[in-house]
């Protein structure tokens, strides 16, 4: 498991591992700009083409009853050294491919759920939905120009979180700013984990 | 992400239907999954890539008799493989293909010895702790 190549740095997939991070909220609160100013490639997108089961496949009524669908990810690497590498997905926005989720947060080391003080309810059904799945989380507020500040705690109270869910402030379009907010996932993921190993010994 | 469709309509009352997708807008002319036989699921050994599994090319691949009966998306990714290590998504997102017909284009070369795909860990045994403190310092030092 521990053992690395030395002559070809991350070439060796059988023994690298791969982190997964996703990053959630509300449509238009900056989820693409987090992704784009944390990673080291260009934001891809990556589509999955969606057969709607249930629907009539030849059904050639109407072009607008298109059996597929084309959802869009973001997603953006970083590597933190060879064979250890920081996966980020920003997850669709739209409610009907909540689906997708569900596949996405599969083996996730954590999250960040975005969210502009503006329209803060955008991202209630994130905070569920990690919530439920007991996804370690933290809250990023997207610090918008002409947006009335508030702080971590307002925050924190408004979306009702659990004790120990880190708010943090940020600009998504700043890389230092993306960073900690990517620090805190995982310092929260490694807290998480570790109560839950003391409950499994307790 | 969405489709505009009121593209290629000028005014003049709603468009007849079927009217308004044209060119790329229709969609593709081949449909994706025709790609791969119109199966939808990788091969018998029933594999389920994870977005972020890793894909690496066989140190041992079978000879060129073989890899020359390949449909071209096969050669694509492995050539996109043979390039890089990279995840699926990555593949799926360099190889402009959906992620569906990736995996089930990656069962097959799997199948036949072409690449070795890395499961990701389980989230069980994931975060060990020595791993998450190089994760926050590596990510401090960008």
């Amino acid at each position: 498991m521990a053992y690395e190549r030395s002559d070809s740095p991350g070439a060796d997939g059988g023994d690298a591992l791969a982190l997964k991070i996703l990053v959630a909220g509300g449509f238009g609160v900056g989820k693409t700009t987090l992704v784009g100013a944390v990673s080291e490639i260009r934001p891809l997108r990556t589509e999955e083409r969606l057969s709607r089961a249930g629907e009539l496949v030849d059904d050639t009524g109407g072009v607008d009853r298109k059996t597929t669908t084309t959802v869009a990810m973001d997603f953006g690497r970083i590597t933190i050294r060879a064979g250890l590498s920081l996966y980020l997905f920003g997850t669709p926005g739209q409610d009907r491919f909540w689906f997708l989720w569900d596949e996405l947060s599969q083996g996730a080391l954590g999250a960040v759920v975005l969210a502009d003080t503006r329209r803060l309810e955008d991202c209630f059904p994130a905070v569920d939905y990690f919530e439920h799945r007991k996804i370690p989380f933290v809250v990023a507020v997207n610090c918008f120009e002409g947006a009335r500040s508030y702080g971590a705690r307002d925050v924190s109270r408004a979306l009702d979180l659990d004790r120990g869910t880190p708010v943090v402030l940020c600009d998504a379009r700043d890389r230092d700013s993306g960073k900690e907010v990517l620090i805190r996932v995982v310092e929260h993921a490694g807290r998480m984990h570790t109560a839950r190993l003391l409950d499994t010994v307790g | 992400m969405t489709v505009d469709s009121t593209g290629g309509t000028t005014g003049g009352g709603p468009p007849a239907p079927g009217s308004q997708w044209y060119d790329a807008d229709a969609g593709p002319l081949v449909r994706p999954y025709a790609m791969t036989g119109g199966r939808t699921r990788p091969g018998p050994s029933n594999v389920r890539f994870d977005l972020i599994a890793l894909v690496v090319v066989d140190d041992d691949p079978p000879g060129p008799d073989e890899e020359a009966v390949l449909g071209p998306e096969h050669r694509a990714l492995l050539s996109l493989c043979r390039a890089e290590t990279q995840s699926v998504a990555e593949l799926a997102a360099d190889a402009d293909l959906p992620v569906g017909v990736v995996r089930v284009l990656l069962g097959d070369l799997l199948e036949s010895g072409f690449v070795r795909v890395s499961r990701p860990v389980p989230p069980a045994q994931l975060p060990d702790e020595r791993i998450l403190r190089e994760v926050i310092d590596g990510l401090r030092a960008l």
